[in-house]
């Protein structure tokens, strides 16, 4: 089990256990984590699963963006900003204990 | 609509992506009155589209696809009750009544009531091994076919059909497509699209056959399914067979209690149905879109469920607008990303931009000089932009509206 925080919009955190082969946005919304909407399930069609991802000593862990995450990024409803992904791109893995994303305040 | 009070109780039938949503965005934006969220599948509200796609294949188990844990709508207020299927509408006493007998009273009542599979009607369409594929439950037994299966007919070349032919092929079926039609997604995309597709799958190994039409299931002596039948007199051998021949709205409820229905419940601009008390959103719903001003339209996707769920949580909460959400559509065959922005109407013309042997390209539909949809195939980034220019378009023309009501006569109400 690896441990991800979530900071929502209005500067709460919550802790939330994450297991090993789901995704973060999988994760935000077995855990009923509000933001993160990922209407269209992991498929990158949608960009509502956007977040800010705040640890930056893990960024170099974290797998490349693709080229439709990349797209995608450039059409979120919050602008992008240096630490934007797609949660639904971040599979969970031990080498990502401690991760901690941001939501942003809107997604559609 | 007049502002919610404290008091007010709202009835949801329908727990799929357009009523957990709207029971979602009520508690968001600060509706305090009651929410009775009514579920026909017994477990917990979750997403369909991965169903025939990363689920068949096995990269993302069924926890994954879950919208909300239980435990969200009992932490917001929210009576969420699986299970739980309705027999009828009383609108004059203003409640559902359950299969069980139990009556359950309603200020507000909204029906997600959604589609179910059109069945196919043909001899031993009932045997083992003839499946559809669109609840959890469906996809699951399925998978497990699936697995001790060679070959498998595939009846209806639409987007389910064609996505699950790719899972299908990739696992290591023979797939055999049979399709009425000339060709694949006609109701959805240009010819050039589909022809684009429909190379990728024959040079994946998939039988496409269009023109066809399924006659009969051919049987074993165990009773197991053996082979299809065309009219043409041809077999087709096959040990499980798909069916996916489109859906059907459910209509019933609302036609009982004497809305308004046409192949779909209408609903006005409002997404009120002929009842100011009743609403309709999702899959079965049917309506006018500024956008498509000749026609209404009733559309089977996650973003039309969604947005209109969020749209209707606004109007209920007082939030002053017209339902005009740009419709997006996607599809994911082997690694092809096809994506649909807006409707594209049959008159329209369609331009190819791009060269498809590229991999990337896109065709644009317009009417009357002005882009009504763009298709793409591998371009996430042009179909986004269709989006927003679709979207600036309706926003530039605030007046545009559907040429007649889709609801003929909002003053007849109640009559029986």
């Amino acid at each position: 089990m690896t441990v991800i925080t979530f900071i929502t919009p209005d500067g709460m955190s919550r802790d939330v256990e994450a297991e090993t082969g789901m995704s973060v946005m999988q994760v935000a919304k077995r855990a009923g984590i509000d933001g993160i909407i990922a209407e269209c399930g992991g498929e990158m069609v949608c960009a509502t699963c956007h977040v800010f991802v705040r640890s930056e000593e893990l960024l170099d862990r974290l797998p490349p963006r693709s080229a439709i995450e990349e797209d995608m990024l450039d059409f979120t409803s919050e602008p992008r900003r240096s630490g934007s992904r797609l949660s639904c791109q971040i599979p969970i893995s031990d080498r990502l204990a401690g991760l901690v994303v941001e939501i942003p305040g809107t997604q559609v | 609509m007049e502002k919610p009070g404290l008091t007010e109780r709202i009835v949801i039938v329908g727990a799929g992506q357009a009523g957990c949503q709207l029971a979602v965005s009520l508690r968001e934006m600060g509706f305090a009155g009651a929410i009775t969220l009514l579920g026909d599948e017994a477990g917990p509200p979750y997403q369909r589209p991965p169903l025939s796609k990363a689920f068949l294949k096995g990269s993302i188990g069924s926890d994954a696809l879950c919208i909300k844990p239980e435990a969200y709508f009992s932490e917001r207020s929210i009576t969420f009750r699986p299970a739980s299927l309705v027999e009828k509408i009383d609108r004059r006493a203003k409640n559902v009544v359950l299969t069980t007998g139990e009556a359950i009273s309603y200020d507000r009542l909204v029906l997600a009531t959604g589609v179910r599979n059109r069945m196919i009607s043909i001899p031993n369409a009932d045997a083992p091994g003839i499946v559809y594929l669109r609840t959890l439950g469906e996809a699951d037994a399925l998978k497990a076919e699936m697995m001790s299966r060679r070959r498998v007919v595939v009846i209806g070349a639409g987007f389910i059909g064609m996505e699950f032919a790719a899972v299908a092929r990739q696992a290591g079926l023979e797939v055999i497509v049979v399709e009425q039609a000339d060709r694949s997604m006609s109701r959805a995309v240009s010819k050039q699209m589909s022809s684009y597709v429909e190379a990728r799958h024959r040079s994946e190994g998939v039988r496409l056959e269009f023109n066809a039409a399924a006659d009969a299931f051919k049987l074993d002596a165990f009773g197991r399914l053996e082979a299809l039948r065309l009219k043409d007199g041809r077999d087709i051998e096959a040990e499980l067979a798909l069916i996916a021949i489109g859906v059907i709205p459910n209509v019933e409820l609302a036609e009982t209690a004497r809305l308004q229905v046409r192949n779909g419940i209408l609903v006005d601009d409002s997404l009120t149905t002929s009842d100011p008390a009743i609403h309709a959103i999702g899959d079965c719903a049917r309506y006018m879109h500024p956008l498509y001003p000749e026609r209404s339209i009733r559309l089977e996707s996650v973003q039309n469920a969604a947005d209109q769920a969020r749209f209707l949580a606004g109007a209920i909460m007082g939030e002053v607008a017209r339902y005009d959400s740009v419709p997006w559509f996607w599809s994911d065959q082997y690694d092809l990303k096809l994506q649909i922005a807006g409707l594209c109407g049959p008159t329209d013309t369609a331009e190819l931009a791009g060269n498809p042997a590229s991999g990337s390209f896109s065709v644009r539909h317009s009417a009357d000089g002005r882009m009504t949809a763009l298709e793409t195939m591998n371009q996430a980034r042009e179909h986004m932009l269709a989006r927003n220019e679709l979207k600036r378009f309706l926003a530039a023309n605030a007046d545009l509206a559907g040429k007649a009501p889709v609801i003929a006569d909002t003053s007849i109400h109640i009559k029986a």
